[in-house]
């Protein structure tokens, strides 16, 4: 009997689509090769977009501009409440307005180097290139960035980057970003052009013939299942980090749009790249519904350490200096406490893993600020952290100034998502995936800043450039309807999956089952992965699975407002897509990025990545729940940035 | 903690509404209002009862989803969002009553879920800047001085969430338009359609059937983030202006 | 540009605040006019008698009177009627209340409502006690307003009315001042505060002003 560990290797998977010649000349080339929709006839062309955070907000906006009748969908209340609102550090661009030595390259370079040598460079180059236009877009929007006396825009450095190349908004960069996003779009619903469906979710993709041709939707309020039709399908969901139950993501971040794709056709790249930020407030019990992230910036000033003895649970003020471990010092004494994100998540979990961890279950360690206010003074330490120290006090109670913060990594941000090419076309025809929903342009690990850079590129100068030419060369020439066989049997599974959630009538809660594949992620698929954990994560998912379908309750009906619904229904696809990414994560036998493989580390115990073997993105073919996937490879060629180890002692 | 909880439920929009009382045991301090909202469901679900619908997202107090009125106090007791209240700021043995927003510009969903639509019409009908994408001139080609980019800041951070329409004892909007035609009115960009884009939002506000404007304050006491009672100010100013001007054609 | 401001929420609040600002010029004017009472019933007599020859030659016998009453007129009803309109909208705009209640802070907004009605009313009682003379209570004498005043404040209902009303006046004109300042865009918060104290000072000195005459009466320093 084959297991679902035993994948099968099938035909690599390649990029068709980003032009040869040299990686500054590709975007130009490509945008000029790609064929274009006559103005007269975009009003007749639909397209569908799913999602309303930056990325998809910006394409839903932008598209209506170039004429196209657009649907749009979001399960909020509002288009203006994506998760992409709650980005706080800020978004890089290579505009070099300092003179300290920015450009293209080197945010190009940067972002290659940052993503460990699993992103494409051909991607990553055009994501540069077009960070200088973002920030002109987001300028004429009217979003309110950071000046100076001067009146010009003010830039920092940012996660131990060398040049100050991003820009920010206080901490409510994203906020910002995604209101003018948000006000964009609502330019063009106001003027017909953009039909937006707020409170309905997408359920399942409508695929007729191999093309991408419309999706399945619940109105959240009546439950009213509908089918929408369109030239083409554009998932802007957002990441699937709410798989590990606690993360900063949203509550309702969901994974349904891109796994039901995903199931459709659509390959799955590097799901098993997860980012785990290492300064987030540590959960306080089982209650804890979800984890708040705090910015990076924490870790300039603050010393980050724990007791020397295991269980050493004295407060935090009578640990007398030298029965402290200040362990990123000790260990990396030349970054400190600035070493990068994944090597802060992993030290914390290894004290912590030591019995050293202090706080409510022993998950946390201090970020202390007593040097800092001595050195600086209190003032200066106010002024640069006040609002940070005040978010603080205000969910653990404790005073910062006074006891030391304490924190403990989160998953944070999904680099994997469904696999792309150079035009955001996933493997099924007309169907495209921007943003966070797509793996392309992160590699194995993201720098900070770097997300709202990619959701906006996507968004507003990617897509809208490439959808074009499918548009233009795939001209449809039938009508769909909810009469066709293909759309029937979609129709009819979606139906079935939530009768049948209603229908178990069990003894456990959605967000039990839920809680409980968190629990085995983060102990198996989290921080640090090994083969034998992994394995026993593939063991006991199928059980919880199983377990699910047959102890589920979920009260009320399906033709009202429902919440234990629409998480029960979310949950079904965690179920599943949590198996493949354990199984990526076991098939990449070594560490790289954000992905830490406890048998790949160098002798002083830093990730090893093994290029000859695994310098490729995985790109999963999905054959049936549980079943064994087919991984298609797409190997990557670095012409540019050539690939060395990085070192951080 | 054991708290008692008086808890409007409505089933949906044209059922009549109630307050049913719950008790919930071993709450903990540290627990945030929504988590202490969703042991109360969790035990709701296994008893075969409806659990309580409530609007939620981010939980970080940035989305704007979260909307329950705490005894009487839009968002509770303290100056933040639903979600950023935890359960320190009550007693053992506590009564509290939630309630939804009330406004008949939010009609309720079900139980403590409204319906705000009314406020992205209000944003569609002018709270924006035309600038399509691609259109964008250079960003440094039009400084901005500090203090309007900051005060465009501090209106711009709204998080749309309706507390100033729930606090307001006319169920008004005015804190909310305003701080929109501000955050785009003092800057540079907005200049052109400085105008419209108040008689417009204004325009929407009233046939949204909002109520009007007695400067009572409850909006900005509200306010979880602190837009400040004189963005109803410079507001009307704007509006007068603009009043003049189309007047002049 | 009519319709825009009478269609408008903020228009119509607009309009309260110009004619509320109107009714305030013509009562701080009314007072001084009062407080001359105090310097016997000559002076008094003939200032009232003045108010009538205001503008001569130029202007007949009682024409600028007149032309203030309608002035005083048109400002009373836009504002009485914009307060109806935007009060009934308000209540449409919040139908259900809160199960859980609570106190408001602010006195004055709360009272702005029914001080207004308080206010509408006495005008009436006011100008058929003082102006025609249909309710005075003593036998009314056109031309001999000292001792008509004197009359209506000899008695105890003259004066509870009276002074009842210049109370509601002096909270009404507390938030009403600040208020129309707000409205027509002319608060900041640099200049809350003075604002504030202007709303203040110009409610005490009314108050003041105003309830001075009926003590004045009930001592005996008027009679």
């Amino acid at each position: 009997m084959t297991t679902y560990a035993d994948y099968t290797t099938g035909e690599p998977v390649a990029d068709t689509k980003a032009p040869a010649g040299p990686v500054n000349e590709r975007w130009d080339t490509r945008r000029f090769e790609a064929k274009l929709v006559n103005p007269a006839n975009r009003r007749r062309k639909t397209v569908i977009v799913v999602g309303t955070g930056l990325a998809g907000g910006a394409a839903g906006a932008t598209l209506a501009e170039q004429g196209y009748h657009v649907v749009q969908f979001c399960y909020q209340d509002s288009p203006r409440r994506a998760h992409s609102i709650a980005a706080q550090g800020g978004i890089n661009a290579a505009k070099n307005y300092r003179n300290d030595g920015d450009s293209i390259h080197r945010l190009f370079y940067d972002t290659v180097k940052g993503g460990d040598f699993r992103s494409r460079e051909s991607n990553v180059h055009r994501l540069a290139q077009i960070s200088v236009e973002i920030i002109d877009q987001c300028v004429a929007q009217g979003v309110p960035f950071a000046r100076e006396y001067g009146g010009l825009l003010d830039t920092r450095s940012f996660g131990g980057v060398q040049v100050s190349r991003t820009f920010y908004a206080r901490g409510q960069t994203g906020q910002q970003l995604l209101l003018g996003a948000y006000q964009a779009l609502s330019r063009q619903i106001a003027a017909g052009t953009v039909e937006m469906h707020p409170r309905t979710e997408m359920l399942d993709l409508v695929v007729v013939d191999g093309r991408a041709r419309g999706i399945v939707a619940r109105d959240l309020i009546t439950g009213k299942i509908d089918t929408y039709y369109a030239d083409a399908v554009v998932l802007a969901s957002g990441g699937y980090g709410n798989v590990f139950y606690l993360s900063t993501n949203a509550m309702n971040s969901n994974a349904t749009a891109i796994w039901r794709a995903h199931r459709r056709g659509a390959y799955f790249a590097n799901p098993c790249f997860t980012q785990i930020h290492p300064t987030c407030i540590p959960r306080t019990g089982d209650h804890q519904s979800k984890l708040t992230l705090m910015s990076e910036s924490l870790r300039n000033d603050g010393r980050i350490w724990v007791p020397k003895a295991a269980g050493d649970d004295r407060p935090p003020n009578r640990i007398p200096e030298d029965e402290r471990d200040y362990y990123l010092e000790r260990v990396y004494p030349s970054f400190g406490n600035l070493v990068p994100r994944d090597i802060a998540s992993r030290a914390a979990k290894n004290v912590c893993d030591e019995g050293r961890g202090v706080g409510p279950g022993g998950q946390g360690v201090y970020l202390d600020f007593a040097d800092a206010v001595e050195r600086m003074g209190r003032e200066a330490v106010e002024a640069k952290y006040g609002n940070l120290f005040d978010m603080y006090q205000r969910i653990t109670d404790e005073d910062p100034y006074r006891v030391p913060m304490r924190i403990y990594p989160a998953v944070h941000y999904t680099m994997g998502g469904l696999w792309v090419d150079y035009d955001l076309q996933t493997t099924v025809p007309g169907l495209f995936a921007v943003g966070e929903a797509n793996f392309s342009d992160h590699g194995a690990n993201r720098l900070g800043a770097s997300a709202l850079m990619q959701g906006l590129a996507d968004g507003y100068f990617v897509l809208p450039a490439t959808i074009n030419d499918y548009l233009a060369r795939n001209p449809l020439d039938d009508q769909v309807d909810d009469g066709h066989p293909e759309v029937q049997e979609v129709l009819a599974e979606t139906e079935d999956r939530l009768n049948l959630l209603l229908s178990v009538d069990g003894d456990r809660t959605p967000d039990s089952f839920h809680r409980e594949l968190g629990e085995v992620m983060w102990e198996f698929c989290g921080m640090a992965r090994t083969e034998s954990g992994l394995r026993k994560a593939l063991e006991r998912i199928p059980q919880i699975r199983e377990e699910f379908w047959r102890r589920i309750k979920v009260p009320g009906t399906g033709e009202e407002f429902n919440q234990s619904l629409e998480k029960a229904n979310r949950i079904v696809d965690y179920l599943e897509l949590a198996e493949l990414m354990c199984l990526d994560a076991l098939h990449r036998a070594e560490s790289c990025g954000g992905h830490f493989r406890e048998e790949s580390q160098t002798p002083d115990g830093e990730a090893a990545r093994r290029d000859d073997e695994f310098g490729y993105a995985a790109a999963w073919e999905f054959t049936g729940t549980g079943d064994a996937p087919t991984l298609h490879k797409e190997d990557l060629v670095f012409e540019y940035v050539h690939p060395t180890q990085r070192s951080y002692a | 903690m054991k708290l008692t909880l008086r808890v409007w439920r409505q089933r949906n929009a044209d059922a009549e509404g109630a307050m049913s009382t719950y008790e919930v045991d071993g709450i903990s301090q540290d627990m945030s209002f929504l988590e202490m909202l969703d042991t109360l469901n969790e035990e709701l679900i296994l008893t075969g009862e409806d659990p309580v619908a409530f609007d939620h997202d981010c939980r970080e107090g940035i989305c704007g989803a979260c909307s329950l009125v705490i005894n009487g106090d839009a968002h509770g007791p303290e100056r933040t969002t639903t979600c950023q209240l935890h359960m320190r700021s009550f007693r053992d043995g506590d009564t509290i009553d939630i309630e939804p927003w009330r406004a008949s510009a939010f009609p309720v969903v079900k139980d403590l879920v409204v319906d705000r639509s009314a406020f992205d019409r209000i944003i569609q009908a002018g709270g924006y800047i035309t600038a399509p994408t691609g259109a964008a001139p250079e960003a440094h080609a039009t400084p901005v001085p500090k203090p309007d980019a900051d005060l465009a800041f501090e209106h711009a951070e709204c998080i749309g969430c309706g507390a100033c329409v729930a606090a307001c004892p006319n169920g008004a909007a005015m804190l909310f338009t305003s701080a929109k035609v501000n955050h785009l009115n003092v800057l540079p960009q907005g200049a052109p359609e400085r105008e419209t884009r108040v008689l417009d939002m204004v325009g929407q506000m009233d046939a949204e059937g909002f109520g009007g404007c007695t400067l009572a304050g409850e909006c900005a006491t509200a306010c979880p983030k602190g837009i400040p009672l004189f963005s109803i100010t410079s507001m009307n100013k704007e509006w007068l202006r603009a009043t003049r001007r189309a007047a002049k054609g | 540009m009519a319709r825009t401001v009478w269609d408008s929420t903020v228009g119509k609040k607009t309009v309260m605040a110009v004619s509320g600002l109107v009714m305030l010029l013509y009562l701080v004017a009314h007072m001084i006019g009062n407080l001359k009472i105090f310097f016997g019933t000559e002076e008094f007599n003939h200032y009232a008698h003045w108010l009538r020859t205001v503008g001569e030659p130029f202007m007949h016998y009682e024409w600028t009177l007149w032309l203030i009453r309608v002035v005083l007129v048109v400002a009373v009803v836009a504002h009485a009627v914009s307060a109806y309109q935007l009060s009934r909208r308000d209540i449409r705009a919040r139908p259900s209340k809160y199960v859980h209640r609570k106190k408001r802070a602010d006195y004055a907004t709360r009272t702005m409502r029914w001080g207004g009605v308080i206010l509408g009313l006495f005008i009436v009682w006011h100008i058929l006690d003082l102006t025609t003379g249909t309710v005075h209570p003593g036998g009314f004498e056109s031309g001999k307003p000292y001792q008509n005043v004197v009359d209506t404040f000899s008695t105890w209902y003259g004066n509870a009315v009276y002074i009842a009303a210049v109370l509601a006046l002096g909270l009404h004109i507390r938030h009403g001042f600040w208020s129309a300042a707000q409205t027509l865009g002319a608060g900041s918060r640099t200049r809350d505060r003075a604002l504030k104290t202007t709303a203040n000072v110009l409610a005490l000195l009314l108050t003041i002003g105003f309830v001075a005459v009926p003590v004045g009466v009930m001592t005996g320093v008027v009679s």
